[in-house]
């Protein structure tokens, strides 16, 4: 624990020293501001006090910016040999995997609450249902969560970032809309495992308010397939035959 | 851990169907540095990572003050300072940071950090440098980083792997110099394919090609096992050129002649065995009044032994 917490550290210093996080925040608020406030279907349009535009927006921003953040975390230190060095040093390689994903999933966690402005100025325009918007916010965190150790994952496989980025987006594209559209024109068994599949009714029942132990065991599976696939990709170094 | 032996018992590593390192076997004892010889390309850097723990072998065993890599790898990390052959550094990091970084994580308490890093600064001579991003700082000074790193948390064992390459001659020597300071009682594996350098930093000398040990032993013992036979260059004076090289070659002790410089009458000799025939030429000269001007023993040099080992 302590040593996924040094990795993370570094990596949380990396992206601010690097201006990198900076960047990702400063364009993720005014990426979501923007279409929640300005465009669009924006609330004023909807003219209900929720934030549901707000987290229609952030499901995808956070999809194309999450593979973004990831794609360097590994595929970099691969390319440069400093994960070599990391090798020789007692620290596993499930400490390496998890120290890089909780320093995204905090870069996110940071990005998310720099909106809860959005959330504090609508509650003052009008009636809003508590309980959804924190229900919206797991929602999107889950979802990021999940995003990232797929990018994790992505990172593992490569020492190039560009592929790294268009694979964690390949991966999660099937789960972002992919696997909606095959379930809708299928039917019978096989549909309904795709639809499970389907990270958006997941997303979308937890963005509700309906927090179901099936939707947040279905987020920490992938999770936890995405940081073990990468801890076997690292390991792969060690195949002996 | 009292001693800090390391033990390579025919350690085989395979990549795909090419073994990189095949059957090999040393030791090396407490406080003593070993030199690591061969081309590029012979597996000295992957033997090296093995020993670092840095990944998986198929065959063999590594053991470090009795305790085996395969079983106790976390242990025998924290023993180990390593410096690798590209060395690697995060080079958006500033100096102190990435130090620190390093200290943690080699399980430094953290009330000695600021002790250990300061300690590492002075050795390696990076005071002037270390406020600085590790990116803006010259080879020279990242290659003292990346020692300042191996040496971070006073690992008994040290293993560099071409410490001095791409380093200008006048950081070759401070970079030499630092090692010598810092051997003290480490044990110090170390690689190259600067013969001279290992000559001069190296108590034994290990030369691998294609993945083999190939030789091993002090410079002296390599040379002494590499002669073999008694060569010496001599001229002779005072008598007819074809002369005296058909004496020279008419003489039990010398088994070829050649002719190393006509004009002056300077001849390559080769014994037959080890022992010089300097009292045979001294008497052939003397019974044809002829006069020696010069006699040179030829001394094996680390290169022709180095050369022909590794050629095939």
């Amino acid at each position: 624990m302590k040593k996924t917490w040094i990795i993370a550290k570094r990596e949380l210093s990396v992206f601010f020293d690097s201006l990198i996080g900076y960047i990702i925040i400063v364009a993720f608020l005014g990426f979501t501001g923007f279409f929640t406030w300005l465009y669009g279907s924006d609330i004023f349009y909807v003219g209900q006090a929720s934030l549901q535009t707000f987290f229609s927006i952030a499901y995808w921003t956070l999809f194309f910016f999450i593979p973004a953040i990831t794609m360097r975390l590994v595929a970099e230190e691969k390319r440069s040999g400093t994960l070599d060095l990391l090798f020789t040093k007692p620290v596993t390689d499930w400490q390496i995997i998890t120290g890089k994903f909780v320093s995204t999933l905090m870069l996110i966690l940071i990005s998310l609450v720099l909106t809860l402005p959005y959330y504090f100025t609508i509650w003052g325009l009008g009636p809003i249902d508590h309980g959804v918007v924190w229900s919206g916010y797991l929602g999107l965190v889950l979802m990021s969560a999940a995003y990232i150790s797929i990018g994790i994952f992505a990172s593992t496989v490569t020492k190039n970032q560009i592929i790294a980025f268009l694979l964690a987006l390949f991966i999660g594209i099937f789960f972002h809309i992919i696997f909606k559209m095959l379930a809708q024109s299928m039917t019978g068994q096989l549909a309904d495992i795709i639809n499970y599949l389907n990270l958006s009714s997941h997303y979308e029942a937890i963005s509700r308010g309906v927090i179901d132990t099936k939707d947040l065991i279905y987020f920490l599976s992938i999770i936890v397939l995405g940081l073990g696939l990468s801890e076997l990709s690292l390991a792969k170094r060690n195949v002996t035959n | 851990m009292e001693t800090m032996d390391i033990v390579v018992e025919s350690l085989t590593k395979q990549y795909g169907s090419q073994k990189a390192v095949d059957q090999i076997s040393f030791t090396v004892q407490t406080g003593e540095i070993l030199g690591f010889l061969g081309p590029n390309g012979a597996g000295k850097t992957t033997a090296m990572k093995a020993i670092t723990g840095l990944f998986s072998f198929n065959k063999g065993e590594i053991r470090i003050g009795n305790k085996s890599i395969k079983n106790e790898a976390d242990e025998i990390k924290k023993h180990i300072g390593y410096l690798p052959e590209d060395n690697e550094l995060y080079t958006e990091m500033p100096v102190i940071d990435y130090l620190k970084f390093m200290a943690e994580i080699q399980d430094i308490p953290e009330e000695k950090i600021p002790e250990r890093i300061r300690e590492v600064v002075r050795l390696t001579g990076l005071q002037k440098e270390k406020h600085k991003i590790i990116g803006e700082l010259s080879k020279g000074y990242q290659q003292r980083l990346g020692l300042a790193q191996a040496l971070i948390h006073d690992p008994e064992i040290l293993i560099l792997d071409e410490p001095t390459t791409g380093l200008d001659p006048n950081q070759i020597i401070e970079i030499r110099e630092l090692i010598k300071k810092i051997r003290k009682e480490k044990t110090v594996i170390l690689s190259s394919h600067i013969l001279a350098e290992v000559e001069a930093t190296c108590d034994r000398i290990v030369i691998i090609n294609n993945g083999q040990i190939v030789a091993n032993g002090t410079a002296g013992e390599l040379q002494d096992r590499a002669q073999g036979k008694f060569s010496m260059k001599v001229a002779i004076e005072g008598g007819e050129t074809n002369d005296i090289f058909n004496k020279l070659k008419s003489l039990d002790q010398i088994e070829m002649v050649d002719f190393a410089n006509g004009e002056n009458k300077l001849f390559t000799v080769q014994s037959v065995d080890k022992n010089s025939p300097a009292k045979e030429i001294f008497d052939m000269c003397a019974n044809n009044n002829w006069y020696i001007t010069q006699m040179i023993p030829q001394e094996t040099k680390l290169e022709d032994i180095f050369r022909k080992l590794t050629m095939n």
